[in-house]
């Protein structure tokens, strides 16, 4: 079985994001970029599954510009077999991704696709559930815990209700969610035997898939900020203070 | 006149707390009518909390016996034939939501916007992206089915007191065997819901166990608050990953948050930056939480939140 990897490139986690002052978007000039931290696990995972001989496999796919091949990269180093780039300027709506994608599994054969749950830029977290209605494929969303055995996947999800287990047929695509895994730490052995690894650059054109974005972003404003608080010295001026909001009776 | 399809998320028992919301901002898209779908096994009692939401002209009930659960691969195709002759297809952004409505989309071949905060005109809204760090405003073609998840700390709950028509229909879209329901190990739940309850009181890391954590379950038991904790809490396995608040887990909008012992990590703010009031207790002055907090108190929590549930006994 072959395991399909999604992997964005989004600014890192610790960065915070600052809108530019003329509404046309957040300023990306020099900010650190990464994985998006849902698709480390995603791709750990995967690897684990691999290393259990559950499959032969593991592939990373990343649909984006040029320098994204700087975090397929990692993911080789991570333990990726192999890497393939779909190239695109263009800001790529979950749709088209998951559109893209889907060409990629026809052409590969994939027997299980594990993306993120949400990329941390655009937050929007449809890919996956997306991805595995055109598929016309089970989904896992928001997968804690992954067992395959028999061409069945029996996942645990975090719901707001609880943990809830369900079981699918493969192929399926399922998203990780923050307790599913801990990423390995790259080794600096590692990166050297990665720029070994293929990596392979393709474009949309050669999937025959071509973009159709739906949305049009007319402005990015910075959220509103909360007014400046105060402090308090102990716990009975505390008290006091959220009686006199009235948040406490 | 549009028309709007809500999707009402429920356990299986009863209703939850996404449906209401979802229909105070469908009311803000001009629609002509606003109904509820309810699709479960039995669908009845939770349809009849459904109709009772003001502002709902009608609730669909879909009753079949694989609806027993809520497995979006079930449920999306019958959604589908549904929401045919709506402009849109709405559900709270909750994991219930999340799971099925970008499903739905796909099958229905258009985009989805994902946290709509709030709606600027028909076919233009706002959502939030980069953990709230920055809000875009989207605008959608007016012939493209809508299909959206709501964000429901943007939006007050629509009154009940209501008395809609219910409707049992039925669908005869073909339903996948692919996935199958195995269990749910539900958060034992006596205390107040999380997501809808007025007062929360959150723990972060600093309470070192499950053990200590229970000075946090003392005060929130003394004020009738619901639990929440951060990610740090939850990855340490002090509480079940349910209660986890922020960015990835649940976004609230309480009148009263107490963060102890958190830091204010930036994915942990965007899931309280809607909560009426913000108090911090943290022993580090230079926190990031306090930089967001109303009321702000420095000091060690294991001798304060002692003493503050002892005063407000
Ligand atoms: C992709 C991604 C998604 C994430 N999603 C979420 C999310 O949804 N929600 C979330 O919460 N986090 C999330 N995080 C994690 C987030 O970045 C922080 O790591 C996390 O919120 C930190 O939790 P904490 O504040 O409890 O712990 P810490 O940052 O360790 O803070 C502990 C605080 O306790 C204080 N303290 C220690 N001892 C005491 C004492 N005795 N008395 C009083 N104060 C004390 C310290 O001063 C410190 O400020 C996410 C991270 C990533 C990468
Ligand atoms: N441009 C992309 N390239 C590769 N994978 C992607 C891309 N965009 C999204 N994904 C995958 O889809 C997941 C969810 O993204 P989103 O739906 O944008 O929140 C991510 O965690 C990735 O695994």
């Amino acid at each position: 079985m072959k395991i399909l990897v999604g992997v964005k490139r989004v600014v890192d986690y610790n960065v915070r994001v600052r809108v530019k002052p003329d509404g046309s978007g957040v300023a990306l000039d020099g900010v650190k970029m990464s994985i998006n931290p849902f698709d480390e696990i995603a791709l750990e995972e995967a690897l684990r599954i691999r290393e259990r001989g559950q499959a032969t496999e593991v592939i990373a796919v990343a649909i984006g510009p040029e320098e994204v091949q700087t975090q397929l990269r990692s993911a080789l180093a991570m333990g990726a077999d192999r890497a393939i780039l779909v190239k695109c300027d263009a800001a790529v709506e979950p749709r088209d991704v998951a559109r893209t994608l889907l060409a990629v599994i026809g052409q590969e054969g994939i027997g299980l696709a594990i993306l993120g749950k949400q990329a941390i830029d655009d937050d929007a977290g449809q890919t996956g559930q997306m991805l595995a209605a055109l598929w016309d494929r089970p989904q896992v969303s928001f997968a804690s815990k992954i067992d395959i055995k028999d061409g069945v996947a029996v996942a645990m999800r975090e719901v707001d209700s609880g943990i809830e287990t369900i079981e699918v047929d493969l192929p399926a695509v399922i998203t990780s969610d923050l307790r599913l895994n801990e990423p390995r730490y790259i080794k600096l052995p590692d990166i050297m035997k990665a720029k070994k690894k293929p990596l392979a650059i393709t474009d949309m054109a050669t999937l025959g898939v071509s973009l159709a974005p739906q949305f049009k972003v007319l402005k990015t404003d910075a959220p509103p900020q909360r007014a400046r608080g105060i402090m308090v010295k102990d716990v009975p001026e505390l008290v006091a203070e959220l009686k006199k909001r009235g948040v406490l009776s | 006149m549009s028309r709007v399809l809500i999707i009402a998320d429920h356990d299986g028992k009863r209703l939850g707390g996404g449906a209401a919301r979802c229909v105070t901002a469908a009311g803000k898209l001009g629609a002509a009518e606003i109904h509820l779908a309810v699709l479960a096994s039995p669908g009845g009692p939770i349809a009849a909390e459904a109709a009772q939401i003001t502002g709902v002209s009608k609730v669909l009930v879909v009753e079949r016996a694989e609806n027993a659960h809520p497995l979006a691969a079930v449920l999306a195709p019958q959604v589908v034939k549904l929401a045919a002759g709506y402009e849109y297809v709405l559900a709270a952004s909750n994991t219930f939501g999340k799971d099925l409505l970008p499903r739905v989309a796909g099958l229905l071949g258009v985009g989805q916007v994902s946290d709509l905060m709030s709606v600027e005109g028909p076919h233009t809204f706002k959502r939030p992206i980069y953990a709230g760090n920055a809000i875009i405003t989207v605008e959608s073609p007016a012939d493209v089915k809508l299909v959206a998840t709501v964000r429901t700390a943007s939006f007050a709950a629509a009154a009940g007191g209501g008395s809609a028509p219910i409707e049992v229909v039925g669908t005869e879209a073909a339903l996948p065997a692919h996935t199958r329901f195995v269990s749910l190990n539900a958060a034992n739940n006596d205390r107040p819901e999380l997501q809808s309850a007025p007062r929360v009181i959150s723990g972060g890391r600093a309470l070192g166990s499950a053990e200590n954590f229970k000075i946090i379950y003392a005060l929130a038991d003394r004020i009738g608050a619901a639990v929440g904790a951060s990610r740090a809490a939850v990855d340490a396995g002090y509480v079940p990953s349910d209660l986890q608040v922020g960015q990835t887990g649940k976004i609230i909008s309480p009148a009263l948050y107490v963060a102890i012992g958190i830091s204010g990590a930036i994915q942990h703010l965007t899931g309280i930056k809607d909560a009426r009031t913000i108090v911090a207790i943290n022993k580090d002055a230079e926190a990031p939480i306090f930089e967001v907090a109303d009321v702000g108190l420095i000091g060690d929590l294991f001798k304060i939140v002692p003493e503050l549930t002892a005063l407000l006994g």
